[in-house]
């Protein structure tokens, strides 16, 4: 049973959000829901450090300003939901493209997509190699924008497992999707973001 | 030295072109004959007023007023600078980046060339100090506008990019590597290409009017090498000051992309 304190946001706001409190434990899943324009996606990057905000963020007791941006990016990180990708080649955006090749197998893209130029990708195999670059990461928290919402049944399936492994190694994980059979597969438990506060009633570890 | 003077019906017998450009405006129906009037109206007034500035400079040999007339160049050159940029910062910074630049690159390259090649006496002898800074501003001012221009446009147009790799654990210098080296380019590609073409597709102006002026060509062509070697330089220092300190102001220390400190672009 994992319940060392992972995650913990007090005192949150930013734009129309807060105050807001929760907190996120290694091993779980959690869904972030709320209707569009709720501000899922102004409260997952503002917990990414890239939008200036207000509160106290503390990440395994440590306070996010003991730790440099780039770092905190790394362990707690962002994915949103447009990929980025700031060259030709597929490969250059892996910094080790050779491990990461398991995993990519493992979400049913092709062995030579390292390969590929950006241009010869779909919408779904960017979005499942966007998936993989955060994986590879490791991260102690993973926010996940919409991380599925343009995969077919098969592909989510496998990203879905995916993401579990991620928590079963000990991340925390965060992510917005509007799939109801989604959520029931793999949300721990769910928040919901409403008139720009979040109803976290589980403010202790699960048991 | 020896050269023509103009006299007032020389110029006079010029303007028929100007009339005759009119003219044939209203024969086609350009509606440009009003502004080619204004234009060449403004012509005549800022240059002969510029005349006359220069003149009683020249006559005063000042420090204070040669000063002085190289601020109020340099703030116009700023103002320029931040006219011809499509998307902005907001607020003192639209104005103050490409302002001090353009300062710092003006009084470093020119007080060089006056203190170590030209040395007039004084040092800052206006009939010297006034024309050069005045072409390296110019300049300088094109590429900065185009620096700029470049770095802000591609910060907005690969956002997701810059930022993608900022998630990633990449700092703000990295993300941000590509876009600021791609407009100090920008910056400098039309000094490289006046240099290359010099002499061989263009005379440059400079030089002319020394030609004009009897000056012998081969003292021209010295006088016109100097200038676009000081040119290259102001407009280096110029354009490393402005990008850098716009990449600075584009991110904060938590090493985030900040576009939320550009104003919203203006409908023209």
């Amino acid at each position: 049973m994992m319940s060392v304190l992972q995650f913990q946001v007090t005192g949150f706001s930013r734009l129309h959000l807060g105050p807001i409190d929760f907190a996120l434990f290694a091993g779980e899943t959690v869904c972030l829901s709320g209707p569009s324009g709720s501000g899922k996606t102004v409260l997952m990057r503002a917990l990414a450090d890239l939008d200036p905000n207000e509160g106290k963020l503390e990440l395994c007791q440590q306070d996010r300003e003991a730790i440099a941006a780039p770092q905190w990016r790394q362990q707690v990180c962002y994915l949103p939901a447009d990929s980025g990708w700031w060259t030709e080649i597929v490969g250059d955006h892996f910094s080790n493209p050779e491990t990461a090749l398991p995993l990519l197998t493992r979400l049913q893209l092709p062995d030579d997509v390292l390969t590929w130029p950006i241009s010869r990708l779909s919408t779904g195999e960017k979005q499942r190699l966007a998936l993989a670059r955060v994986l590879l990461l490791k991260p102690k928290v993973l926010l996940l924008d919409e991380p599925t919402s343009g995969l077919d049944a098969e592909a989510t399936l496998a990203a879905e497992a995916e993401i579990k492994e991620q928590a079963k190694q000990g991340s925390a994980v965060l992510f917005v999707s509007h799939d109801t059979e989604q959520i029931a597969r793999i949300a721990d438990r769910t928040f919901v973001l409403a008139n720009g506060t979040i109803n976290d009633t589980v403010s202790e570890a699960p048991s | 030295m020896n050269f023509i003077s103009l006299t007032y019906t020389d110029l006079a017998i010029a303007s028929l072109l100007v009339i005759a450009n009119a003219l044939l405006s209203m024969a086609l129906g350009l509606k440009l004959e009003k502004r080619f009037l204004i234009a060449a109206t403004r012509t005549v007034v800022q240059l002969t007023l510029m005349g006359l500035v220069l003149k009683t400079l020249f006559e005063l040999t000042s420090l204070w007023l040669t000063a002085l007339a190289a601020l109020v160049m340099i703030l116009f050159a700023g103002y320029e600078a931040s006219a011809r940029q499509k998307q902005r910062f907001s607020g003192f910074w639209t104005y103050g980046l490409g302002t001090s630049s353009m300062m710092a690159a003006g009084l470093i390259v020119t007080t060089f060339a006056l203190t170590t090649q030209l040395r007039p006496d004084p040092w800052f002898d206006p009939r010297y100090a006034i024309p050069l800074l005045g072409m390296i501003l110019g300049n300088c001012m094109t590429g900065i506008s185009l620096g700029l221009n470049s770095l802000i446009g591609n910060a907005v147009r690969e956002r997701v990019a810059i930022e993608a790799r900022l998630t990633l654990g990449q700092d703000i210098h990295q993300a941000l590597g590509g876009v600021v080296r791609d407009a100090v380019r920008t910056g400098l590609i039309p000094i490289i290409n006046s240099m290359s073409a010099a002499g061989i597709v263009s005379l440059p102006g400079m030089m002319t009017g020394q030609i004009l002026g009897g000056v012998p060509p081969v003292e021209a062509v010295k006088y016109q090498i100097l200038i676009m070697f000081l040119i290259a330089g102001g407009t280096a220092i110029g354009l490393i000051c402005a990008v850098y300190s716009a990449a600075w102001r584009l991110s904060d220390t938590r090493h985030r992309l900040r576009l939320d400190r550009l104003s919203p672009i203006q409908e023209p």
